[in-house]
């Protein structure tokens, strides 16, 4: 009864996570930005929904429309005013630009979060689930948006590998991340590739800030987090690896579950923590990263 | 014109150190309350810029070392009031954090860049947690109430915190001037090139850690008997950090002192916008976002570019 109820949230959990990762370690490997504005940018599209959804009467389908749109205008507004400016700045060393552009996502990142707090408040946000009522699996009561989460979440990822490795834009952005100067070479434009990525991006930070929103509940506090428990899936899977991430993320959310039902709640992030901190030590370019 | 512009941020210095010095005879209380934190956060934001401007790492907890010092220098006088002075646990603090130091800066000398980042993210998570779960010992979420202050008086406060940013400020500027602060930046630079024409990186990076970590807990030490208590929100929390970082980044990185200026603006500005409630923050996040990408030298390249003028 327990295994089953640990391995059934902590496989929704984790597909969520993963989601949620995927996004973030697929711009880190194409053009090496890692983006602090990461939870911001889940918790402004899972707001948006929430606001339309309940606040404005348009019904669950539509809300998650408009937070998939939240989303995507949240990427972009990061990449055309966090990023490129900083990638393009004379001023700043090369050496330098990777801080610059933690910094500058970071403050971007709090400016979201503080702009939800001033016009939404800081309470918690759920948002209206597409999905209603509970289905008893294996003895186990489980909402069915539960269900659903993962569902959409492995959905995502899976059109995500489609577009990667069938389509032709797809292949110019797998190629960017091996080889940026190969494929300016080949006569694709590097910039329309990094708008792409972002694009994808803002869909898959998008998409996953609105089910975490159905399934948890956000709120701005959760900025901060989100951001961290991405960051750390990530380079436990290899920074760059997005098979690593999706991997690392079923490590952590299993861990996450099973110490939570096992201990004690109040214990739930230090098992992961501790798992990172041997791996940064033992492997420090993560389980599957290349260097 | 490098001599003209030091001399001209010299007397600018002078001149600040001055009204700094005379200010107690004309505020209020409250205001020196404020500014006794804004010059602790400045040591925090001095230390940071000295490992990440110098030394080239990327330390995402600052707060690691900070919440080491402040509650180690906590409990030992929660636990052995009136026994031990606050002196002793102060400078308990201040060596707990030294030993802080070493422990982060073993990760520092394998992995670097984001990896880095993320092993100081993750001493800071690991920090706050044992904080919560041992609340037995350090008093959990709610905080920890040290039983002894340094001074009731805001003026002597004042002054212990003025005097102390100023020393420490002297010696880690003193210290990226002299030759250990030129090694330290070619290792941050290019770590492979810097051992090749004879430096020590391992050992130069080390001492980083450890002045670093000596700063960070002196100041999170005396700021605890400042305050009469520890708590995860003010001295270990992630945003606590990222204040610290952004302090060091607005103010002007590799110059020590660009960090104390960031301090003290960023908490002067949060106070004068407080009315403001919710949009105070946001506000000083706008600025601080336009300073970064206009002026990437920060305040302190301002005023330099100004000179050059």
């Amino acid at each position: 009864m327990l295994f089953w109820q640990i391995l059934i949230d902590g496989f929704a959990i984790s597909a969520l996570y993963a989601l949620g990762a995927t996004g973030f370690t697929l711009i880190f490997g194409v053009s090496g930005v890692l983006n602090l504005s990461h939870g911001a940018i889940m918790v402004g599209a899972a707001v948006a929904a929430w606001a339309a959804a309940s606040e404005f009467g348009v019904g669950p389908y539509t809300g998650a429309l408009i937070g998939i749109l939240a989303g995507f205008i949240l990427a972009f507004a990061t990449y055309f005013i966090a990023v490129r400016p900083i990638q393009r700045s004379k001023a700043i060393a090369e050496s330098e630009k990777e801080i610059f552009i933690l910094t500058a996502t970071l403050l971007w990142g709090i400016i979201i979060q503080e702009a939800i707090a001033y016009l939404f408040t800081n309470n918690a946000k759920t948002v209206l689930p597409i999905v209603e009522g509970v289905t008893t699996v294996f003895g186990v009561r489980t909402p069915r948006n539960e269900y659903f989460t993962a569902v959409i979440c492995w959905v995502a990822i899976g059109l995500l590998w489609f577009l990667v490795n069938r389509t032709r834009r797809g292949k110019a952005v797998m190629a960017a991340s091996m080889n940026p100067r190969g494929v300016t070479l080949l006569g694709i434009e590097l910039s329309s590739i990094y708008l792409t990525v972002w694009a994808i991006y803002g869909l898959l930070a998008g998409v996953a800030g609105i089910l975490l929103g159905m399934f948890l509940g956000v709120s701005s506090y959760s900025v901060g987090p989100l951001t961290a428990s991405a960051f750390s899936i990530v380079v436990l899977g290899g920074l760059g690896s997005v098979s690593g991430s999706l991997i690392a993320a079923y490590v952590v959310g299993y861990l996450e579950t099973g110490t939570a039902y096992l201990i004690s709640p109040a214990y739930r992030t230090i098992p992961a923590l501790l798992l990172l901190v041997v791996v940064m030590y033992l492997r420090p370019q993560g389980l599957f990263g290349r260097r | 014109m490098p001599s003209f512009v030091t001399s001209r941020l010299f007397w600018i210095g002078a001149l600040t150190v001055i009204v700094a010095l005379v200010l107690p005879t004309y505020v209020s209380g409250y205001v020196l309350g404020l500014l006794t934190v804004a010059y602790y956060t400045a040591v925090f934001a001095m230390s940071w810029d000295l490992l990440f401007g110098f030394a080239g790492e990327v330390n995402f907890g600052p707060t690691f070392l900070i919440g080491v010092g402040a509650y180690t220098a906590g409990i030992l006088d929660a636990h052995f009031s009136p026994g031990l002075s606050i002196w002793l646990c102060i400078a308990a603090g201040a060596l707990a954090a030294v030993v802080g130091g070493v422990v982060l800066a073993l990760p520092a000398l394998r992995v670097s860049g984001p990896y880095f980042g993320l092993t100081t993210l993750v001493a800071v998570l690991m920090l706050q947690n044992f904080i919560v779960v041992a609340a037995g010992l350090t008093g959990g979420e709610i905080g920890l109430a040290v039983p002894d202050v340094i001074s009731i008086d805001a003026k002597t406060n004042y002054w212990i915190a003025l005097g102390f940013m100023l020393v420490s400020g002297a010696i880690l500027f003193g210290l990226s001037r002299s030759a250990i602060g030129l090694i330290l930046q070619a290792s941050g630079q290019d770590k492979i090139q810097a051992g090749a024409l004879g430096f020590n990186v391992t050992k130069h990076k080390l001492a980083a850690f450890v002045v670093s970590a000596f700063f960070s807990g002196l100041a999170g030490a005396l700021m605890v008997f400042y305050m009469g208590t520890a708590s995860v929100s003010t001295f270990v929390d992630v945003g606590v950090g990222v204040q610290i970082i952004i302090a060091a980044v607005l103010g002007g990185r590799r110059t020590v002192i660009g960090a104390a200026i960031g301090a003290i603006f960023l908490i002067g500005m949060g106070e004068l916008l407080r009315p403001l409630g919710e949009l105070a923050t946001l506000i000083v996040s706008v600025i601080a976002l336009v300073v970064i990408l206009f002026f990437p030298d920060g305040f302190l390249g301002i005023i330099r570019g100004g000179a050059k003028a």
